[in-house]
């Protein structure tokens, strides 16, 4: 049953949610042991949560659009009296006093949080192979990764532990894992989604957005969490354009433009492969076929916005690691003076890319260095800006592969920082233009693997780009992705 | 003014002073979170997660700090447009985020000044918003930071909101720096966007202090003073510092850039940091926060509130009044005690510039005179002017309009202050010319001891006689006309 449809059974006393809850902590029981999408289970606040949903329904209120659904948590994003770690050693034993404004706003629509998914430390990599306990597995192949940095959500969705999750997106993280494991995942227009409450990355990167098993589900979660929030500066004051009403719109006359430089075309982004670019090429086609018009459009600078983001996310994570210094809560290593105290706590509490990112982002920002690096990736990312504004004056939306390949193998790219980076290349220049964009499953690799495509849009085109989406998942249920 | 004598340097060496003044907000909240800005709570009891850094919390800005902000700079005279918060980075332990969130390479206002009572201008080359750390105690051993036990640090000051108001390095003397301290302590007085109470650290003076050969235009190395925590503690910190560097140069040594800690008690410094190795702030615009961008009928409205500069007060003032027959100091101190206004509206009712401001400057240094209008207080000077009313009487009669905000002519006639024509006191002058021969003799006569001392003999008989009625400076006029007749 899809979140929709389970939360319509609750709301009706068709089901209660506590029997949900029941259904989704057996296979949590079943499976997560070799998959580990969760980094803590919180089976009796989620027993608490559902109680509540049913007595609500019995009482003849209505608990929310999203009533008895369970929804598993990236655990990055605070919640109060529960650790939250960012699958990092630094923040052991530390409980947050407060939510998330996203965990406030699923609770407020009924939602049950089942527990907390693991993750690249930090959010830092594309494999979830940098979480300081453990890797999570791919549900459809447990010798592949899952995709990262949610890798956790992802895989929680794909091996329905629960039917939503709640992840982030500082350069993919969302929509990658969402393609590695074969379910739906968006990453909203930068400002749409609150981030009070995610332990930051890169803060003018970073963005909340949902995983689901169909697109009307990422749709009412991402409705749920939505809108504005004053605790936010960069919050969006305006109401947020409601996507599930446009969702059944289809294409036809909308114009598509397959992004040349991003899906194979010459002058692009290398290392993509073909199976990928054919199901790309497949879905266009589909969408011609439902009646869009198709074109062809270059974004030149969308091949720079890699190098960019490895400057500009670091130079801020550099920033915003400061912070865990053994001072006040997380891990502490005892040295005789404080200065002492904090490299001993650093040195242990983070892992290697965490570090690798800190030492690069210094480097980036420092007296003599920055404008080479950190002001010319400023200038990049304006680049950046602007051509993705000529591009949608000519289309409505962008279509590209979401990652350049299908899920790869443990271990596969951790000995080459350079060969996990590229895993980004496609799902970057959204984060960069603070733009909304969105993972489809559409057909599978020559080795059976879920691929996915990705439909870019304008800021606050949520509507428009779900609606393609919805397009192609009705496409690739009928079997029309081969 | 002041009975200090300004210290002076060695012959041939020039002060150069440049400061910096934190300046604390009066808001209700902190700066970028609910929590009150209050002085002398219970440590941390004034918290959350925001002004604690705790992770994945967020700032949102103070709306009335930035209004603050703005008003402070425009009554420094500086230019006020958009401006964006940064992050400077580097840890320290009292300080949640290990970065601060300040304002790097567009303040909110720059460009500004300060002129003091003597004309001196103060360059103001930026005034920008910032947040404040926590503060450390450190208790046990030496209770120091290098040699204590325990650092206890009370983080009820995190996020509160500071402006720092950066001068040019252009205060030439001790007296000009005391000046502009002072100066922007009433301004932010008048304005009310702070309490500006050093002893509460409520605003702060760091000086950068360096010396260089009288003429030279060069800036030498500096250092920079800290712990400052009177606007007296200042003069004498500089004047050590100032001392201390010429020393090293007439030794054939130079100083080096550092932070020195000044020590009030023992009235010496003693080196903090070393700024050879300077750290790198790695300066960057703060992502969670969005640009202030204030609109011109913002500013508009900020500026009509202003109440007016005290340096444009004196000099409304000092143009009313003759510059040879006033000093500056008097001027400042009729501003200094909101006189000005009183003064300037007298002098339009018709009354003589100079003898109203001598007036208040001598006889209503008290701090309530809201009882007297312009136009009673151009009528006494005015009665002054004419010579109905004597020196004494003038004095008198406004002392009881302090008390009573009367009219002078009223209250002259009930003390029976009658106006004494000039034909009746030459009456009783040639009375007591005709009843002292020999006195009379003397003061025409006599050498300019005996003159003088005769005079005040005749004054003081016709004074006796006439109750005090007398004016003095007629009673002076018709002994000399009738000595020369």
């Amino acid at each position: 049953m899809t979140a929709i449809e389970l939360s319509a059974a609750v709301r009706a006393g068709e089901r209660s949610a506590v029997d949900v809850l029941d259904e989704h902590l057996a296979r949590i029981e079943e499976r997560d042991g070799e998959i580990h999408a969760f980094n803590l289970v919180t089976a009796d606040l989620a027993r608490s949560q559902a109680e509540a949903v049913d007595s609500a329904v019995a009482e003849g209120r209505d608990p929310g659009p999203l009533a008895g659904v369970p929804v598993a948590v990236k655990d990055n994003t605070c919640t109060r009296g529960i650790p939250t770690t960012c699958s990092s050693r630094i923040l052991d034993g530390w409980l947050p006093p407060y939510n998330a404004t996203v965990v406030d706003r699923l609770a407020a629509a009924g939602a049950v949080t089942i527990g907390k998914t693991n993750l690249d430390e930090f959010a830092m990599g594309s494999s979830t192979e940098n979480s300081a306990f453990g890797p999570t597995r791919n549900p459809h192949d447990t010798s592949k990764v899952p995709g990262g940095s949610s890798g956790g959500s992802a895989a929680a969705v794909a091996a329905a532990f629960a039917p939503l999750a709640i992840g982030s997106d500082t350069g993919g993280s969302i929509r990658q894992p969402a393609a590695l494991c074969g379910v739906v995942g968006a990453k909203p227009t930068y400002g749409a989604v609150s981030r009070y409450g995610l332990i930051a990355f890169a803060s003018s990167l970073d963005q909340i957005g949902p995983f689901a098993t169909t697109v009307a589900d990422a749709a009412v979660l991402l409705e749920s969490i939505g809108g504005h929030d004053p605790r936010d500066s960069t919050s969006i004051e305006a109401p947020a354009p409601s996507i599930l009403d446009a969702l059944d719109r289809g294409v036809d006359g909308l114009r598509v433009g397959v992004l040349t430089e991003l899906a194979g075309g010459p002058g692009g982004v290398e290392g993509i492969s073909p199976d990928v670019i054919a199901r790309t090429t497949q879905a266009v086609a589909a969408l011609e076929a439902a009646g869009a018009e198709v074109s062809e459009v270059s974004v030149p600078s969308a091949t720079l916005g890699l190098s960019a983001y490895y400057l500009i996310a670091p130079a801020e994570a550099s920033s915003n690691l400061s912070r865990y210094d053994g001072v006040r809560y997380g891990l502490r290593v005892d040295a005789p003076t404080t200065g002492e105290m904090n490299t001993a706590s650093r040195s242990a509490g983070f892992g290697d890319e965490v570090k690798r990112r800190i030492m690069l982002g210094t480097y980036a920002l420092s007296a003599g260095y920055y404008d080479a690096f950190y002001g010319k990736a400023l200038k990049v990312r304006t680049l950046i800006l602007r051509d993705f504004a000529a591009a949608y004056e000519k289309v409505d939306v962008l279509v590209t592969p979401t990652s350049p390949t299908t899920a790869f193998g443990f271990g596969d790219k951790t000995a080459d920082p350079m060969a996990m980076y590229v895993n980004d290349v496609c799902t970057i220049p959204s984060n960069l233009s603070g733009h909304p964009a969105i993972s489809v499953p559409f057909g599978v690799g020559d080795d059976g693997l879920p691929i996915g495509v990705q439909i870019l849009g304008p800021a606050q085109s949520e509507p428009t780009i779900f609606s393609v989406a919805a397009v192609l998942e009705d496409v690739a249920s009928k079997g029309g992705a081969r | 003014m002041t009975w200090l004598i300004e210290p002076t340097l060695p012959e041939g060496w020039e002060l150069v002073v440049g400061l910096e003044v934190h300046v604390e907000l009066a808001t209700a909240t902190k700066l970028f979170c609910g929590c009150a800005n209050q002085f002398g709570s219970e440590p941390n009891t004034n918290i959350c997660p925001v002004c604690l850094g705790l992770p994945g919390s967020l700032p949102v800005i103070n709306g009335t700090a930035v209004k603050y902000a703005m008003q402070l700079g425009r009554a420094l005279q500086c230019e006020v447009g958009p401006s964006v918060m940064a992050r400077k980075n580097y840890f320290y332990p009292d300080m949640p985020k290990d970065y601060q969130t300040t304002q790097y390479d567009q303040p909110t206002s720059f460009d500004g000044e300060l002129m003091l009572a003597d004309g001196f201008r103060v360059g103001v080359e930026r005034a920008h918003i910032e947040e404040d750390t926590g503060k450390s105690t450190h208790v046990g051993g030496g209770g120091r930071i290098n040699d204590a036990v325990h650092s206890l640090v009370d983080y009820n000051r995190a996020g509160v909101p500071l402006v720092e108001i950066v001068s040019h390095p252009c205060l030439d003397t001790i007296e000009h720096a005391k000046a502009y301290v002072s100066g922007l302590r009433d301004i932010l007085l008048a304005i009310a966007v702070s309490d500006a109470r050093m002893e509460e650290g409520s605003m702060r003076v760091d000086a950068n202090v360096s010396v260089r050969p009288m003429g030279s235009e060069e800036l030498r190395t500096r250092c920079e003073l800290k712990n400052i925590n009177s606007i007296r503690s200042m003069g004498r910190a500089i004047e050590y510092e100032a001392l201390r560097q010429i020393d090293l140069y007439s030794n054939g040594e130079s100083p080096r850039q550092e932070t020195r800690h000044w020590d009030e008690a023992a009235g010496r410094s003693t080196p903090g940091r070393s700024k050879e190795d300077a750290d790198d702030y790695r300066y960057f615009q703060e992502p969670d926060l969005v640009r202030l961008v204030p609109s011109a009928a913002e500013i508009a409205t900020i500026d009509d509130a202003m109440p007016a500069r005290p340096s444009a007060r004196r000099t409304a003032l000092r143009q009313l009044v003759p510059a040879a027959s006033v000093s500056v100091d008097v001027i400042a101190t009729l501003v200094d005690r909101g006189q000005d206004e009183l003064a300037i509206a007298a002098i339009g009712e018709g009354a003589d510039p100079e003898k109203v401001v001598t007036r208040l400057q001598h006889d209503l240094a008290v701090d309530d005179f809201s009882k007297i209008t312009a136009g009673a207080l151009a009528d006494l000077i005015r009665m002054e002017t004419t010579g109905e009313l004597t020196a004494t009487q003038v004095k008198q009669v406004l002392s009881e309009m302090v008390d009573t905000g009367g009219e002078p002519g009223p209250i002259a006639e009930s003390r029976g202050f009658e106006a004494m024509p000039t034909d009746d006191l030459a009456g009783i002058v040639d009375q007591l010319i005709a009843e002292h021969p020999d006195e009379w003799t003397r003061f025409v006569g006599g050498d300019d001891g005996d003159r003088k001392k005769m005079q005040g003999f005749f004054t003081g008989e016709i004074m006796r006689s006439t109750r005090g009625q007398a004016d003095g400076r007629a009673v002076a006029e018709l002994l000399a006309q009738r000595s020369a007749g």
